[in-house]
């Protein structure tokens, strides 16, 4: 049963982190390799209210608050790393919010109070798999009438073409700061869920191989998806488990399998299993 | 001047020439990732990869009793060999599909060999012997070893054939060539896909040199590929992308901060030193020291 609820928890906190990143790389179209930096920030910054600097109120709100710590730390972090970093573009932000993410697990792992290497042990169990699935649901609620909004179609522009969207009057650098910020932020509030279900964090959890799966989550799903993410999540989370069950070689082979898979899909459907559509009941009446 | 202000400088001298020795290593792999860059704008997270594959081979054949100069031919045929594999097989076809489509699958190529290595050559750590015997010479109160002087040397050698290589003969020019505009090459006559297949073997195969020749500071594991990669690609970023001299710079720098962060204040943070070289380098001028301005056109 443990096995089960653990592997649920993280599909939860995979979708919450999938759709945060789908709003930066999906909808606005900038490329952010430093997710597990901000997941981090978020999960580091909540654990520490919740360990050293707990109002006596009851557990929910002090999770409220850990969840909304989480989130400003992290939307903090986005702010400083994207006023620099979103004039540039393509490979270049790609690789200086690389570093921004390693920058930030390397200063978690010099910070002795909340155990450097050792990790952060003792972190209340405020959380569990309600709560990460309400804010899951929650957020995705968010991201389908963000998707509709005037400024969802405004960041969606710009990933399209900046300078048509500088054209039509799109203010570049706030919606593209905008959609960085909240993103982070949203992947602070994954961050918060991670630390109080799991309650015990590690730097490592937060590395650069962390930032690609969420990464190759949202292209699996494809971006600008909302659903498209949803399901990217859950199937990358579940499918590696999966493939421990599936004997021997198969489950030796296992990570090398998974890159294999995303250049498979990176070859025949650059653009993910459901493009920018979303799965509707619906006859399609909207693009 | 107190005594200790002078042990201080000599610290710094110290950590300086340290750092000049592991900086020519990264301008050795930043020299195969500007190339690689320089002629189709991609950046090849797979390239620490092609090192690591390099450095492996290199040391399975010193263990079959080959000697020394041979083990390094290995090591850098062997990794120019699976670079040219990649190529064909992932970065061609990919190449047509847009620029970020092509950045996932290298990330895609560059985890499949971390674990592909993991599986072949086991995870433990290897260690290959420097490529002489050590020698260390005391200059007042520092510390130089031949193996860093040499070192050095071998990456001058190589910087000045790749200059003569990419103006002198043929096969440079048309790499300059395909770099400057891949459809216009195409179309004189030049065989693009050679070209680019050219280029990444003498990437790769400096890699692979470099792999060999860090014997001295590092062991060689599956994982190191991506640790070194990283940072020889800030290296590239730093100085210039695309730019040989550029890439041998950023190199240096970087070597040389990284040690004297390292040996000045927390050698935790040497791994951080790189990134926050790389901001700042981005904020001041995103085009790298030594290049030049692009306006993006409509």
């Amino acid at each position: 049963m443990g096995y089960y609820h653990g592997i649920l928890l993280l599909v939860g906190i995979f979708i919450t982190l999938t759709l945060s990143l789908n709003l930066i790389n999906g909808f606005c179209g900038q490329f952010s390799l430093g997710h597990a930096g901000f997941w981090g920030a978020g999960a580091y910054a909540s654990a520490v209210y919740s360990v050293f600097y707990a109002l006596p109120l009851p557990a929910p709100v002090n999770m409220l608050i850990a969840i909304a710590v989480g989130f400003i730390a992290a939307a903090i972090c986005g702010l400083i790393i994207g006023i620099p970093c979103l004039r540039l573009r393509g490979d270049y932000l790609a690789i200086a919010t690389l570093g921004f993410g390693e920058i930030v697990r390397i200063s978690i792992m010099n910070t002795e109070m909340v155990g450097g290497p050792r990790g952060f042990i003792n972190i209340p169990h405020l959380a569990n798999i309600w709560w990460v699935f309400a804010v899951a649901f929650v957020i995705a609620l968010f991201m389908f009438n963000l998707k509709r909004s005037a400024f969802g179609r405004a960041i969606i522009s710009i990933r399209e073409d900046e300078i048509a969207a500088e054209n039509m009057g799109v203010n570049l650098f706030n919606s593209k700061l905008f959609s960085f910020t909240i993103g982070a932020g949203i992947a602070g509030i994954a961050g918060a869920l991670f630390a109080h279900t799991q309650q015990f964090l590690h730097p490592s959890n937060f590395n650069f191989m962390w930032s690609v799966i969420i990464l190759v989550m949202v292209i699996l799903g494809g971006q600008g998806s909302v659903t498209g993410s949803i399901i990217g999540a859950v199937i990358l989370t579940i499918v590696p488990e999966a493939l421990r069950y599936a004997g021997g070689t198969v489950a030796e082979w296992r990570m090398t399998i998974f890159p294999v898979l995303l250049i498979i899909l990176m070859m025949a459907k650059p653009e993910g299993l459901f493009g920018a559509h979303e799965i509707s009941f619906r006859k399609r009446s909207e693009g | 001047m107190s005594q200790n202000f002078i042990y201080f400088l000599w610290d710094c001298l110290q950590y300086f020439i340290n750092g000049i020795a592991q900086g020519s290593l990264y301008a050795m792999v930043a020299l195969g990732y500007t190339m690689v860059y320089g002629i189709i704008r991609l950046v090849n997270f797979a390239h620490g990869e092609f090192l690591m594959i390099g450095a492996m081979c290199g040391f399975y054949a010193l263990r079959a009793h080959l000697p020394m100069p041979a083990a390094i031919l290995v090591a850098m045929l062997s990794s120019g060999i699976i670079a040219i594999a990649v190529e064909r097989l992932v970065y061609r076809p990919i190449r047509k599909s847009g620029r970020i489509p092509a950045l996932i699958t290298a990330i895609g190529t560059s985890l499949f060999f971390q674990y592909f290595g993991q599986l072949v050559f086991g995870a433990d750590p290897k260690t290959i012997p420097p490529f002489i015997d050590e020698k260390i010479y005391n200059l007042g109160e520092i510390n130089v070893s031949n193996v860093q002087i040499a070192i050095f040397c071998i990456t001058l050698f190589v910087l000045l054939f790749l200059f003569w290589l990419t103006h002198y003969t043929k096969v440079g020019k048309a790499m300059r060539a395909v770099s400057f505009n891949l459809p216009a090459a195409e179309l004189m006559g030049i065989n693009t896909n050679k070209i680019i297949s050219f280029t990444f073997f003498l990437g790769a195969a400096l890699a692979g040199l470099g792999g060999m020749l860090m014997g001295y500071t590092m062991s060689v594991e599956p994982m190191m590929g991506m640790n070194l990669g990283t940072k020889a690609f800030v290296a590239a970023v730093v100085g210039g992308i695309g730019i040989i001299p550029g890439a041998a710079l950023g190199g240096f720098i970087i070597g040389i901060a990284e040690n004297l962060v390292a040996g000045l204040y927390k050698s935790s943070f040497r791994d951080a030193v790189s990134f926050f070289i790389l901001i700042l380098i981005l904020l001041v001028k995103p085009s790298g020291i030594l290049g030049k301005n692009m306006k993006e056109k409509v």
